[in-house]
């Protein structure tokens, strides 16, 4: 196929499906969806069906709308036009399917909450009221502690972590509910190599065993290429779905950036050289 | 005045018990206050809000005078003050930037008009002073029950929304992505704070909330990160400073605050003193280092 187009039939593919006769809905299905800010098209018509236990890369330049996309997916941003449906349903605020890994911020020092504490905020952080069964609470969090390798640090505040620690905690967060799908919002941003290849581990784990859906916004593919399913990659109001080895081209990417781009493979590892930063294009807001 | 003038005025215990059953009802008013304080203290503190504490401090001393000039509910126009004051911020400034350049407007502004108010005020001038250095023990018995009506509707609703709350306080671009409303419960939160400081200025005064309202959450984070243990000492502390404050003024000249804010002032330098301490002794509670760290960290 020379140059994946954005059709349905992409979707086809399942990665982890059952192949059951009836077929189950999609994780994440979007039906040409298309979000603009102004006179500025993120993206248009875009279809895309999102299996459960697959695991898609979402990438593209700064300002394509990589985050524009995880908010709709949690509800927080409206689409222009077109529909977007979780498990079947439309997309609303605050699912408990969803699970969200942000990107790694620092905690001020005094914070007060500890490793386990953060951790509890994703088990019942959203309830009213005073919590009546303190036992459950902390056996699901001493659970999700040591999913992700945490319980040596579990009484240690938040702001003396380090941020691949933090990011192990983000993980145990996200999976408190046992999402259907998992939002990584530059999850692997400012961490070393040893604590990139740990926590993209854990949502991969995730991914195959749970059958949970993975978006990865990322704007550096290599971490996690291992584990991609398939790419949605954004640029320039365009987008390209398919395999990796579809989109991460030289002729595909060069048509979306409008210039040439080269995109070259060492080692399992694929580099994108001379790729224009869209910032210098656009306002900046869509990306916030 | 000499050293024993000095002592007689700050520290006098004679006919401590004749005088103690007459402060009985603020003593209790001022332990209600007191948790109030602690409570929302650990808000302050997770939220980075207090320069916004003095602030509506501010514009409820303006309130409060206000009230004292046209001789209205002294305890009520405070607390008009400080939640107009309050939710202006709440409205106005989601931002921690734009917040504290609109506290730094409001502040001045409500002070200039608590000074005109009360160059105005024609009765006693120990009201006057009371509105800016505290007066409780002073307050009549239905003000009392105002005061801690309030704390009771305030203690109420932050246990009510405690955990969301906390999740919106310390990590809010999180709390917001579960869906919680993030901005109607910074709303709320500015509601609640601004009836506890209205009701804090009834105890120190105007330009002293903040040794009620910060003073004991800074210092209980100084000695732990539990959030619950923060929540109690602070409290603990907050109590401690207002009804020692007010047990140890009861025979002097002078009003409580000073008392109020020494005694948390001198707890948060024990608790600080014991944070660097353990800081030193390489405190950290982690259980297994050597597992835990085995990459460089970042």
């Amino acid at each position: 196929m020379h140059r994946p187009t954005p059709d349905p039939g992409h979707t086809a593919q399942e990665p982890a499906g059952s192949g059951d006769t009836k077929i189950p809905a999609p994780a994440v299905g979007l039906d040409s969806a298309s979000l603009a800010f102004g006179d500025r098209t993120l993206w248009k018509d875009l279809d895309l069906d999102i299996q459960p236990g697959e695991f898609l890369a979402v990438l593209g330049p700064n300002g394509s709308g990589k985050t524009s996309f995880l908010k709709v997916l949690l509800g927080l941003q409206r689409l222009t036009s077109g529909s977007v449906q979780l498990q079947g349903k439309p997309v609303r605020r605050g699912s408990r399917d969803i699970g969200y890994i942000p990107q790694q911020k620092q905690f001020a020092p005094d914070t007060p909450l500890r490793a386990r504490d953060l951790v509890g905020l994703g088990v019942d952080g959203h309830r009213w009221g005073l919590r009546l069964d303190g036992r459950k609470y902390a056996r699901r969090v001493d659970e999700l502690l040591e999913l992700v390798g945490a319980s040596g640090y579990a009484d240690v505040p938040v702001g003396l972590l380090s941020g691949g620690e933090q990011q192990r905690l983000r993980v145990a967060q996200a999976l408190a509910t046992d999402p259907a799908v998992l939002l990584c919002d530059e999850a692997l941003l400012s961490l070393d190599l040893h604590h990139q290849q740990a926590v993209s581990r854990l949502v991969n784990e995730q991914c195959r065993t749970a059958d949970s859906a993975v978006v990865f916004v990322t704007h550096e593919i290599n971490p996690v290429i291992e584990y991609v399913d398939r790419v949605l990659y954004l640029a320039g109001g365009q987008f390209r779905v398919g395999t990796p080895e579809e989109v991460m081209r030289t002729d595909v990417l060069s048509e979306m950036y409008g210039t040439h781009v080269e995109v070259l493979r060492s080692n399992g590892r694929i580099v994108v050289v001379g790729q224009p930063d869209a910032t210098t294009h656009h306002h900046e807001h869509g990306e916030a | 005045m000499d050293f024993n003038d000095f002592l007689e005025a700050t520290f006098n215990f004679n006919n401590y018990a004749e005088l103690l059953p007459l402060v009985r009802n603020s003593i209790i008013a001022g332990a209600v206050l007191g948790v109030v304080g602690g409570l929302i203290g650990t808000f302050v503190m997770m939220r980075d809000m207090a320069f916004a504490v003095h602030g509506i401090a501010e514009l409820s001393f303006a309130g409060a005078a206000f009230a004292l000039l046209i001789g209205a509910n002294v305890v009520f126009g405070s607390l008009v003050g400080s939640v107009v004051a309050a939710m202006l911020l709440g409205v106005l400034g989601f931002r921690a930037r734009d917040r504290n350049s609109i506290i730094g407007v409001l502040m001045p502004f409500g002070l200039g008009l608590g000074i005109l108010f009360i160059s105005l005020y024609q009765g006693r001038s120990a009201n006057k002073f009371g509105l800016l250095t505290g007066q409780i023990v002073s307050v009549d018995s239905v003000q009392l029950n105002l005061l801690a009506g309030c704390a009771v509707v305030v203690i109420a609703a932050l246990l009510l929304i405690w955990r969301p709350l906390t999740f919106a306080s310390a990590d809010p671009d999180m709390a917001e992505a579960r869906g919680l409303p993030v901005n109607a419960l910074s709303i709320v939160f500015m509601f609640l704070l601004g009836v506890s400081v209205a009701l804090s200025i009834q105890v120190v005064g105007a330009l002293l909330v903040l040794a009620l309202v910060i003073t004991p959450a800074a210092a209980a984070l100084r000695v732990t990160s539990s959030p619950r243990l923060v929540v109690l000492l602070s409290v603990i502390f907050a109590v401690t400073a207002v009804v020692g404050g007010i047990l140890v003024a009861v025979g002097g000249r002078i009003p409580i605050s000073p008392y109020v804010t020494t005694i948390s002032f001198l707890i948060y330098l024990l608790c600080r003193f014991i944070g660097t301490r353990r800081r030193h002794h390489g405190h950290q509670r982690r259980g297994s280092p050597a597992l835990t760290r085995s990459g460089p960290v970042v």
